[in-house]
């Protein structure tokens, strides 16, 4: 909307250009070619310093591991974005914060699967994903059953309005924990998108194709991940969000499939994802899951073309993830001297 | 005294018969009660005080990302500066012509009492055109001084990332900067013939 440009700079203008410049830092094509050259890790590390990254690995000492470049690399992704966030208002915050609520749910699932199994809950602690942590989230060591969770610990939380009856009343074990982290993420993408959409404006339109794609890859994987468990299709059809390209001709396709040909049918209707499928299936070098990535980035990559929205915050984080996940690809070939598999990373710019 | 006998002055060319005791009956005889010198400062304030406001919304505009954008890439701090001082200039538009209005509008002589009918309608006429002039000239400044301001802000956000597109987009300003002085120049026009000062 027009008054959304006269007005949005009036709070968020400085933190919008802030994102921005952060954006410029992303590693082009010649920084990773540089990296790609390389014959050692050290060699990355040298590499890495000349980029946006700077010293982050300078206190490390030789020989680095790629555990130890993805942990640093997060980091740095981690303090930028508590940055962002301490510096900016409402309703800024609260979409930032949106952006924290998976990493939550992921934690919250981790520290209740490491429970289950017995593990140490400082090593569980260790392993959360940093954007997701949250004051309470060492109690959830302490419960077992998930009416305990949800009353003692979650409800004070802001995950709590994702907990319903269904879940708080479930068993913990192997299957439901997968159901609960798919119910969560479920209510958590539809309050997002809800959220999204009442901003009205260019915000709207670019987190709405954003989320819409989110869903329908979700809507995917859990189809395919079903297939060959006890899952029933009822039980399936109840995870599927409630929004997306493929809402809701394309999803009731895909609650009826019992296959991968099946999945690919229900995916017809749209174009973007008929390629993606194309693609998938022709040549065995490239996933799903790598062909979700592509488009995710393009995607995301298209959020910095306007300005004036939120939706630059949401891209540059997923887009320094992919990065981060580009460069630990490149150091574990690098390390196993599988140099053939190189490029198949995911070139962002 | 004198504004009462303008009135009476005016209002004397008036037929109708409609100053009922509780109020005006019909807009004309409330607007034509309205006395010029009310038009004419209405018009100096509007001249002034609009066009500060669409500068100010540029400067704002603009400033924040181009302090935000200066973080990454500093070298981009002395450049967009220009962004803030087209803005600026849109202000200094509304200071000339109100400085112009004004004196087209000031203290009127002792003799404006003119006998006769001509000097009440060069006062009508001054004091409306006075009051368009300033309209005018605020309101085009006002949209110019946003229109810089937005385009400002993005040239501040994209000469960061590429220094090559900076000429370009102060091509954009620039034109945007021209409806300003649109506005100057039809200011200027519309008031040549309007002065309290000569009322014969």
């Amino acid at each position: 909307m027009a008054g959304d440009m006269m007005t949005f700079n009036i709070k968020d203008g400085f933190m919008e250009a802030v994102c921005r410049g952060f954006r410029s830092g992303l590693l082009n094509t010649t920084d990773y070619s540089n990296i790609c050259q390389c014959d050692c890790l050290d060699d990355v590390k040298q590499q890495l310093a000349c980029t946006d990254y700077g010293d982050f690995l300078s206190n490390e000492h030789p020989p680095i591991a790629t555990t130890t470049i993805a942990e640093k690399s997060t980091d740095k992704l981690v303090q930028e974005f508590n940055w962002v966030r301490s510096q900016s208002t409402a309703p800024l915050t609260k979409f930032l914060d949106y952006i924290r609520y998976s990493y939550m749910i992921d934690n919250v699932i981790l520290v209740i699967t490491g429970t289950m199994h017995d593990r140490d809950p400082h090593e569980l602690l260790e392993k959360c994903h940093p954007l997701g942590l949250f004051d309470s989230l060492a109690s959830l060591c302490a419960a077992t059953k998930t009416s305990e969770l949800f009353q003692l610990v979650l409800v004070d939380t802001p995950l709590a309005p994702y907990f319903s009856e269904a879940v708080t009343d479930a068993d913990l074990d192997e299957l439901n924990i997968e159901i609960i982290r798919n119910t969560l993420y479920k209510a958590y993408l539809e309050d997002f998108y809800k959220f999204c959409t009442a901003m009205g404006g260019a915000t709207a339109e670019v987190m709405g194709d954003i989320l819409k794609f989110e869903a329908d890859r979700r809507a995917i994987n859990i189809t395919i991940n079903s297939f060959g468990t006890d899952l029933t299709k009822d039980d399936r059809a109840k995870l599927l969000p409630s929004f997306g390209f493929l809402y809701p001709e394309g999803l009731t396709r895909l609650e009826q499939a019992e296959d991968f040909q099946g999945v690919r049918d229900a995916c017809e209707c749209y174009g973007p994802y008929r390629n993606i499928f194309a693609d998938v299936g022709y040549s065995s070098e490239k996933s799903l899951e790598d062909a979700f990535f592509e488009f995710e980035v393009a995607q995301n990559r298209l959020a910095f073309e306007q300005q004036f929205h939120y939706g630059v915050f949401y891209a540059f984080v997923k887009l320094k993830e992919q990065e981060i996940r580009n460069i630990v690809w490149i150091a574990e070939c690098i390390q196993q001297d599988q140099k053939s598999r190189i490029n198949q990373y995911i070139p962002i710019f | 005294l004198c504004i009462g006998a303008h009135n009476t002055l005016v209002r004397g060319m008036n037929i109708t018969n409609s100053t009922a005791s509780d109020g005006y009956l019909h807009w004309n005889d409330l607007l034509i009660d309205i006395s010029p010198f009310a038009w004419a400062n209405i018009g100096v304030s509007a001249a002034i005080g609009v066009s500060v406001l669409g500068a100010a919304w540029g400067i704002f505009v603009t400033g924040s990302s181009l302090v935000g954008a200066a973080i990454k890439a500093p070298r981009i701090r002395s450049k967009n500066l220009i962004s803030v001082i087209f803005c600026e200039a849109v202000a200094i538009y509304g200071v000339i012509m109100a400085i112009i209005l004004e004196t087209k509008a000031g203290t009127p002589p002792p003799q404006f009492m003119v006998p006769g009918l001509e000097g009440v309608y060069k006062l009508s006429f001054s004091g409306y055109g006075i009051f368009a002039a300033g309209l005018v000239v605020g309101l085009s400044n006002l949209c110019c001084g946003i229109c810089v301001g937005i385009v400002g802000s993005s040239c501040a956000l994209s000469d960061a990332q590429n220094p090559a597109l900076f000429v370009k987009i102060l091509v954009v300003e620039i034109f945007g900067s021209a409806l300003g002085l649109f506005g100057v120049i039809v200011g200027i026009i519309m008031t040549a013939g309007c002065s309290f000062q000569d009322t014969r």
